[in-house]
């Protein structure tokens, strides 16, 4: 075996520049926060370009631990951007805050490098240490408010919980090795292809593990830390918890369950159907009663991941293709609209409840328009960027004749569009409050400019974005 | 295409108007004037191509004309396709006729956040003018779901009292139908491998599943037309909206729910269509009865005439579904002649509106004596909704119920009384506002039409007198692409019946000839 190193290139220098921003950080002190910020958010962009150099056409490497392949190549690009965006995102939050510690920055690159492993494994032993990595990031993130009663709740919560699901994973990985004496995926999927009838222990083994998946993703009935987290943890934290994370984990998820267990899908079907069908429904029902803006957005999140776990559902390429187009809307969509949430401040006391958004549209009538349009983006009205997400979700579902679980989606994103009308509702009809802090950092402004560009404009050339995320699933199908 | 995209021109004019509108700084008033006229002017541009494109159409040709068609979501096959025919080329021209009437209409009663209005409605416009030149399915759900949000907008920031309420009935009610219409759509993709309108046309899917597609598609614009029992987002959206909203959404949000039974419902589920029929006749008529009575014992003008609009949209339905040429024609000239005459109706009830601030019937009365031009105004289209011959409402009501008595005498015959109740309400409107004892001194001060007022109803009364008198300057256009859809429907319906005809004998051969063996 010869030790090729080449495809893991951008998680070596993601980790390299994380460290060495690290030993930076601690020579420099808290005053270099924003230094090092900018420069992870630099290093994040030069990993782009090093994964858009490096020839992703299914390699192996480490003895075939890990695998690069378009798929694992597009995932990473859009976890990039997500990165890059929530630190550009708390940069000015965490001074607003008092909390800016050079830390942040670093760690989110840590868990960066953690979810590039995680869409990359080709093995069980991978897919952990980087889920671990990703995940321990994570915990102290959402702790990182330590003077905060709630931010250091949340971040326990997160962990004990985290943990819990971690060891689930674990246990379900051991089930399936002990049944079928492999944890590399490729064996796995000659194996149970071979077999007649797949064992009971590798079917419960999967059940596990997909329980600790279905943790990560916030997929109900894994779902109630989301709620307290988001709300606990400081908003730039959630901001980064609702649009990255979840691309990782989904990204994982579709292939394990398409490469190693593709051949027990009948089993998977009904689990992965369930959870949608629950998250679904839970994340329209629940977030109706809300009146914390980020215990909404959490709610929002779950019933999101519902949508794109319709198209796992599915199994197809179309599915694989459509969850890829929803994660990467979703989460430009999400980045607007943290933009927004973290602006909300009044005598430089941060605002969290919906009702503080009253009157927007009077004082300042930019800000609003752009919440609205990302609004009626969330709650899939055409023609914006969002709609075309659900749009490739629901095709993919009717395409494989999953028409009931297509049914109760329209029908919760009815639902749905209730609470994100309630938003604009609250902005435009109602009597205006006070108005927030005026000042509006560049990098905060630009997030927004950007993501509410992209949704306005994704209608016009849908081409080249619709094109990758469907070369990126033929290239999970295709080996 | 090298050739002028016409009607891409025509769909994306107002949104540009709207974006050069944002860009307007200054103090407020100006910002207020320059927006309006702004939005004046793109809009009688947009009104100038419409009418260039009726010029220009050829009405011998029953197909798709102005053709455009360019790739738009790679990977899924779905393209760019817009053009028109004879059903849809005046609907362009209708929503291009009312959008200036309604700006002009706003001038003065809309004070606050101009700007934002203006910007609203020619999104609004493009979005109408979309919903009626797609040809491709996804490319029409997008239009038909996006005119939702400016109107959205304008009902709940400029509406009445109750316009939260209002505004999200009216939002999430045509949601509800619509997301179910994607999803039929979606099944269409998946079963016949296109969205292209004019290959689904052609070529319709297997009987038993035409059935359910057409139920989904049957839930938005029977929410949309409004049919009854669906209707009840109307009356509430119609009294809250700003008049100028509620003239668009008479005169052609409504017309997008009749449009899609004409190009979805009879021709890609013909069998479907035939199926249903019966049912869709019966909502009809308890439509037409039932909200006429309801009609008859409002005390709001807008509610009252927002009634009348269910009740007219009946004949509407009716007519489509005898799927008869007289019926298709009568239906789409009730729904023209409806827009002119209710989007008239609603302009008038904002006039004096602008001048007491209230709706109720009763504060007003006797009013002929100091408004003598609104009075006349106002009785020519009251006798328009009535369906007095001369006007054009009389048209439509009657090919429609020529078609009704053809195909079922007995919803023809509970359809004509119907007229008689219509005439009740109208009139009694009419009595109770125009005439009758001076009781208010209020309403007996209130100034006769302005001229801005004057100028702005002259065009609808000239034109609805010019409809009912001339019918073929309608007719004409429509006729060859309305006998088309009824003979491709007609050809489908026998299709399948010689289909179902030779299946029996087919499966009988074959037991005859495994009996022989």
């Amino acid at each position: 075996m010869v030790l090729n190193l080449v495809p893991l290139l951008p998680e070596i220098f993601l980790a390299i520049c994380a460290m060495g921003f690290l030993i930076v950080g601690v020579n420099f002190g808290n005053e270099s926060t924003k230094v090092v910020s900018w420069f992870c958010a630099l290093a994040a962009f030069v990993t782009i370009i090093i994964v858009l150099n490096i020839p992703a056409d299914g390699t192996l490497s480490l003895n075939g631990l890990f695998k690069l392949d378009l798929y694992a190549s597009i995932l990473k690009i859009i976890i990039l951007i997500g990165v890059i965006a929530s630190i550009a995102l708390s940069v000015r939050y965490l001074i607003q805050q008092g909390i800016s510690r050079f830390e942040y920055p670093v760690l989110i690159l840590l868990s960066a490098v953690g979810m590039m492993v995680m869409v990359s494994s080709n093995n069980f032993l991978s897919l952990y240490i980087g889920l671990e990595l990703q995940s321990l990031a994570l915990y102290v993130l959402a702790a990182f408010n330590r003077n905060s009663l709630r931010s250091s709740e949340a971040g326990i919560k997160y962990f004990i919980l985290g943990a819990l699901s971690s060891g689930l994973l674990l246990f379900g990985i051991s089930l399936v090795y002990g049944f079928t004496g492999s944890i590399d995926f490729a064996v796995l999927e000659t194996t149970l292809l071979g077999s007649e009838m797949a064992s009971v222990g590798v079917t419960f083994g999967l059940v596990f593990i997909l329980a600790g998946l279905a943790f990560k993703v916030s997929a109900v009935p894994f779902h109630m830390w989301t709620p307290d987290v988001y709300q606990g943890a400081p908003a730039s934290v959630t901001a980064f918890f609702a649009m990255v994370p979840k691309v990782a984990a989904m990204g994982l998820l579709m292939r394990l369950l398409l490469e190693p267990f593709v051949a027990i899908s009948d089993q998977w079907l009904q689990i992965i159907y369930f959870i949608s069908v629950a998250s679904m429904i839970v994340g329209a029902f629940a977030a109706l009663a809300q009146n914390n803006i980020k215990r909404l957005l959490a709610y929002s999140s779950i019933g999101n991941m519902g949508y794109a776990l319709m198209g796992v559902a599915t199994g197809t390429e179309a599915g694989v293709s459509s969850v890829i187009l929803y994660l990467l809307i979703y989460m430009i969509m999400t980045a607007g609209v943290f933009a927004v949430v973290l602006h909300m401040r009044r005598d430089n006391n941060l605002l969290e409840e919906i009702s503080d958004l009253s009157g927007l549209s009077r004082h300042s009538p930019a800000l609003a328009y752009a919440m609205a349009i990302l609004m009626f983006s969330m709650a899939g009205i055409p023609p914006f960027a969002g709609f075309f997400g659900k749009f490739a979700v629901f095709s993919a579902a009717v395409d494989a004749e999953f028409y009931t679980l297509a049914v109760i989606g329209v029908l919760t994103s009815v639902i749905s569009a209730y609470y994100y009308l309630r938003i604009i509702k609250v902005m435009f009809f109602d009597e205006p409050e006070d108005a927030f802090d005026s000042a509006f950092p560049f990098a905060r402004k630009a997030i927004l400019t950007l993501s509410v560009l992209f949704v306005i404009c994704f209608v016009i050339k849908p081409g080249l974005i619709l094109e990758t995320t469907q070369a990126a699933a033929s290239s999970l199908f295709s080996g | 295409m090298t050739e002028f995209s016409l009607l891409s021109v025509m769909t994306f004019l107002p949104v540009a108007g709207a974006l050069i509108i944002l860009l307007i700084r200054g103090d407020e008033h100006e910002v207020a004037r320059n927006s309006k006229f702004m939005a004046l002017y793109t809009s009688l541009f947009t009104l100038a191509f419409a009418v260039y494109m009726v010029l220009q159409f050829q009405p011998v040709d029953p197909g798709f004309q102005f053709v455009e068609h360019s790739s738009w979501l790679k990977g899924f096959g779905i393209n760019y396709h817009m053009g028109v025919d004879g059903i849809s080329v005046l609907f362009i021209l209708l929503a291009a006729f009312l959008t200036p009437i309604c700006i002009v209409s706003a001038w003065d009663s809309i004070q606050t956040r101009v700007k934002e209005f203006m910007v609203a409605f020619l999104v609004l416009e493009s979005f109408m003018i979309g919903t009626f030149c797609a040809l491709d399915t996804i490319l029409f759900y997008a239009f038909f779901e996006g005119v939702l949000i400016p109107m959205f907008l304008i009902i709940g920031i400029w509406g009445g009292a109750r316009r939260v309420y209002a505004s999200y009935k009216f939002f999430l009610y045509t949601l509800l139908g619509s997301v179910l219409m994607l999803v039929a759509m979606l099944t269409l993709y998946a079963q016949a491998g296109s969205t292209d309108i004019p290959t689904l046309m052609a070529n319709p899917v297997d009987p038993a599943l035409q059935k359910w597609l057409w139920i989904a598609f049957f839930a938005s614009f029977a929410v949309k037309m409004p049919m009854w029992p669906v209707h009840t987002w109307l009356p509430d959206a119609h009294v809250e909206a700003p008049t100028a909203g509620s003239v668009i959404l008479a005169g052609v949000l409504l017309k997008m729910g009749g449009y899609g039974f004409l190009r979805f419902s009879l021709p890609m589920f013909p069998d479907a269509t035939a199926f249903f029929t019966d049912f869709v006749f019966w909502l009809s008529v308890i439509a037409i009865i039932y909200t006429s009575l309801v009609a008859l014992v409002q005390s709001d003008m807008k509610k009252l005439i927002a009634y009348s609009s269910v009740a007219h949209m009946g004949y509407v339905t009716l007519g489509i579904f005898t799927a008869t040429v007289e019926g298709v024609e009568g239906a789409i000239f009730q729904m023209l002649s409806h827009g002119l005459i209710s989007g008239a109706l609603f302009l008038c009830v904002g006039v004096v509106y602008d001048r007491l601030h209230t709706r109720e019937i009763e504060r007003y009365g006797g009013i002929v004596k100091n408004m003598p031009k609104y009075a006349t105004v106002f009785m020519i289209f009251m006798l328009g909704s009535v369906g007095l011959p001369g006007t054009s409402g009389f048209v439509g009501e009657f090919l429609v119920l020529l078609a009704a008595f053809k195909v079922n005498t007995l919803i023809g015959f509970l359809a004509a009384s119907g007229l008689v109740l219509g005439a009740a309400y109208m009139l009694v409107l009419y009595r109770k506002v125009i005439f009758g004892p001076t009781e208010h001194s209020d309403a007996a001060s209130m100034p006769d039409l302005n001229r801005r007022e004057f100028w702005l109803l002259t065009p609808l009364v000239a034109l609805v007198i010019y409809f009912g008198v001339f019918p073929s300057a309608i007719t004409s256009i429509t006729g060859p692409s309305v006998e088309k859809l009824v003979q491709t429907y007609e050809g489908h319906l026998e299709a399948t019946a010689s289909h179902n005809e030779a299946q029996p004998k087919e499966d009988a051969r074959q037991d005859e000839s495994e009996d022989s063996h």
